[in-house]
């Protein structure tokens, strides 16, 4: 167990409607957005606020140091407030960065806010973008590098094949039906598995509709102190842990070691909360799944499946809304995905969950402990575990 | 708030325009502190996580971190991006260490100004692309205003503001790690090409590269790391309104507040008296003066008279910048770690011909944003 120095609970829950575009909104306007919509969640003022903590991925917007301009928005006027950026973990970061400045003890009431206004950049360029400029940025080629897996695969059969793709659909349907639940998401569509058998192929075995979309959206959370959570709400969601796993951007033929950063940060959760099923002592968890391979994939990694067991869960719908153990019952990052918020939204979903106010998503079993991760980087990885008990 | 946390180690690198990789300038830092320290990325027994400091602009690279992991021990292990100036993942840094969630950090900022065609482009995204981006204004424009408007409200001259540029290649050139000293005088400063009225070139910090690391323990192992430590005693930030016209820009107010947080925490009454030098992050010659101002080493519109009066000069009442400071050449980002790192120097005794004797406690300060929007200022001791 971490020696953290005091607990830490999220009080409040705050996010916009995503959608492809936001025109009717300005980048301040929409940090405004769920700001505001956190700080009625928490029945706070933004005078109660002691510090602001902030972060996206500016090449995205092109927008330099967006903290600056957002001052209007996220109402950092005149007080504390840092600004933190680790790619597509940023949200995740910003949950860790922002337990750790109240855990400190240097401020009792945070406010983390994470964010992307897709439309205003071109994703692919800027995903691109991280790639080594003198050795793989000319290889590059945006999200899609994230087909890698494909190799896996080849080691299959035709049958083994087309039995994956046929639960890769059918967990996407599963997704498009949690995200029809959830009034939040991006895409809240009615999928059928031949929709999305048959929609455009990207690489092969990567379908568009397995992929995540471009969002526009913002997602805030008020993080307090033990003492200053117990009285502002009734429902306190405490930051058991966290842990943060990257990984060399360098790493062709550097690095022999086998295990997925996924791997890594699980066991260390693990290790230190005393977690030795995460299936039974874990209640729901928010994945960060940017496609549904990842997703089949990453559930063995964190969870520590047999192989297969991915694939038997899903067709017997126990990752399902009502199975015995949920897994996105917001419809995850293939449904909704705002870079800079999306790992935000992981842990602010599951926190909602852990509540009981996840409204239609809600899921039926009880949920006490959550585990919310991200990914981002290179390869890299962050799990939020988060409970309704009281840590020690 | 029982637990202390220390700097253990300090790497700068020169600051000049190199054709180094960014990894490659941090490693310069980083392989100085492990040597220092004989510390290894080690969960539990050596350095648990990294903090860096560095932006996508400046590196033109998505995810500006992601080769900095490389070296600073990123293997399965915590690095978290603080994208502003270095003082900030300092204060984070000292943040993280009193949450129990980490008891060695290694913190690490670096910029290469050199590699963009001009920083004013980069500083021009800083503004809203609606209203202010298509006027042009970027960080030098939007610092003339400032500089006008102060000199207009507080009488402060061109040939004050010259003075700090004077003070600082005059105590740049005992600092290894400056590059960029000359022998100038207040003249030259004034007859230097003007770029945005009322600065002119020298008003400026020139272009430089550079990084800078600290090492950052809580006391208990602090204590079995190194013999001289600097204790953090005090830090805070502060952000001010972000439309220039939201504020008056003769004052600094969210300096002022960052600095009545640091002071508080570090129970600091006259910081005159109580601090024994400073290092602040001035780009432009007339922030040396309205930056002491906030931090209230003299009254508002004093900072001019206290520069006439060499109060802040080396040997001085009260040293400002021995290092020579960002005028003489220290970049973005890195600027504001690097005074961190200065002052570290300073109360180790260890700061060679720039050294102020007898330092005891000390100051260092870093600044974000167009006009000094983001305060952080940090009190160390011994």
């Amino acid at each position: 167990m971490v020696k953290k120095n005091r607990n830490v609970a999220i009080v409040g829950v705050g996010q916009t409607y995503h959608k492809r575009r936001r025109p009717d909104v300005t980048q301040v306007e929409l940090v405004n957005e769920a700001v505001s919509a956190a700080l009625k969640d928490a029945q706070l003022d933004i005078a109660d606020i002691d510090v602001i903590v902030h972060g996206n991925m500016e090449l995205f917007e092109g927008n330099y140091q967006g903290d600056m301009w957002h001052v209007d928005g996220d109402g950092a006027y005149m007080k504390s407030g840092i600004r933190i950026t680790t790619g597509g973990t940023t949200g995740g970061t910003l949950v860790c960065a922002t337990d750790n400045i109240v855990a400190s003890g240097l401020y009792d009431v945070a406010l983390c806010i994470g964010f992307e206004k897709m439309e205003e950049g071109e994703a692919t360029g800027g995903i691109t973008g991280m790639a080594d400029p003198l050795w793989f940025r000319w290889m590059m080629s945006g999200a899609l590098s994230g087909a890698s897996f494909a190799e896996s695969l080849e080691a299959l059969t035709m049958e083994q094949l087309e039995r994956l793709e046929l639960v890769a659909a059918k967990l996407r349907v599963q997704l498009a039906d949690n995200a029809a639940r959830n009034p939040y998401a991006h895409l809240r569509m009615k999928l059928t598995i031949d929709d999305v058998m048959n929609s455009r192929l990207l690489v092969y075995p990567l379908r568009l509709l397995h992929m995540c979309p471009e969002s526009s959206g913002a997602c805030a959370l008020i993080l307090a102190s033990e003492k200053k959570a117990e009285r502002i709400t009734d429902k306190p969601v405490w930051i058991k842990d966290h842990v943060t796993t990257h990984l060399e951007d360098f790493v062709v033929g550097v690095i022999t070691e086998a295990e997925s950063t996924m791997r890594r940060c699980a066991r260390k959760l693990y290790e230190r909360n005393k977690i030795t099923n995460p299936l039974k002592q874990i209640d729901t968890f928010e994945m960060y799944d940017p496609n549904v391979w990842w997703h089949m994939d990453w559930m063995t990694e964190f969870l520590f499946l047999k192989p297969g067991e991915n694939i038997e869960m899903i067709e017997k719908g126990i990752t399902a809304l009502e199975g015995d153990f949920p897994i996105n019952a917001s419809g995850g990052v293939v449904s909704t995905n705002p870079i800079g918020a999306t790992a935000m939204l992981r842990v602010a979903e599951a926190a909602l969950q852990i509540r009981g106010d996840a409204g239609e998503r809600q899921i039926p079993k009880e949920v006490n402990t959550a585990m919310a991760s991200s990914f981002g980087g290179s390869t890299w990885s962050i799990l939020n575990l988060l409970t309704k008990e009281k840590p020690m | 708030m029982t637990k202390k946390v220390a700097i253990v180690a300090v790497a700068q690198t020169k600051y000049e325009e190199n054709y180094y990789r960014q990894s490659e300038l941090v490693y310069q830092c980083v392989e100085k502190v492990l040597d220092e320290t004989g510390l290894a990325f080690e969960e539990g027994k050596g350095i648990d996580s990294a903090v860096t400091a560095s932006d996508d602009f400046w590196d033109a690279r998505t995810i500006s971190d992601t080769p900095i992991g490389d070296v600073v021990g990123a293997h399965y292990r915590t690095e978290e991006k603080v994208a502003q100036d270095g003082a900030q993942a300092a204060f984070y840094a000292y943040m993280e260490i009193l949450s129990g969630h980490s008891d060695i950090v290694l913190v690490a900022a670096h910029c290469k100004e050199s590699q963009s065609l001009s920083r004013n482009i980069i500083t021009n995204a800083g503004f809203d692309p609606y209203f202010q981006r298509p006027l042009g204004l970027d960080h030098l424009v939007a610092a003339a205003l400032q500089a006008k408007r102060y000199m207009h409200t507080y009488g402060v001259t061109r040939g004050q503001c010259a003075k700090a540029v004077v003070k600082s290649h005059k105590n740049g050139k005992n600092n290894p790690y400056v590059t960029k000293a000359k022998d100038i005088t207040v003249e030259d400063v004034l007859k230097s090409k003007m770029l945005a009225y009322p600065i002119s070139e020298l008003d400026i910090h020139p272009v430089t590269d550079g990084a800078c690391a600290l090492i950052l323990a809580e006391e208990e192992k602090a204590k079995k790391i190194a013999d001289k430590l600097v204790w953090i005693k005090g830090a805070s930030n502060c952000y001010d309104a972000f439309y220039l016209g939201n504020r008056d820009l003769a004052n600094c107010d969210s300096l002022v507040s960052a600095a009545k947080r640091a002071y508080k925490m570090a129970g600091i009454k006259n910081p005159l008296k109580e601090i024994d030098v400073a290092e602040i992050s001035t780009r432009y010659s007339y922030q040396e003066p309205l930056w002491t101002e906030g931090l209230g080493f003299c009254g508002r519109g004093g900072g001019g008279k206290l520069l006439d009066e060499g109060v802040t000069e080396m040997g001085g009442a009260f040293p400002v910048n021995p290092s020579g400071g960002v005028l003489v050449g220290c970049p973005y980002i890195t600027a504001g770690l690097a005074r961190v790192a200065e002052i570290a120097l300073q109360l180790r005794g260890e700061a060679g011909a720039r050294q102020v004797s007898g330092a005891e406690t000390g100051l260092a300060h870093g600044t974000s944003g167009p006009c000094g929007q983001l305060h952080c200022v940090l009190i160390l001791g011994k």
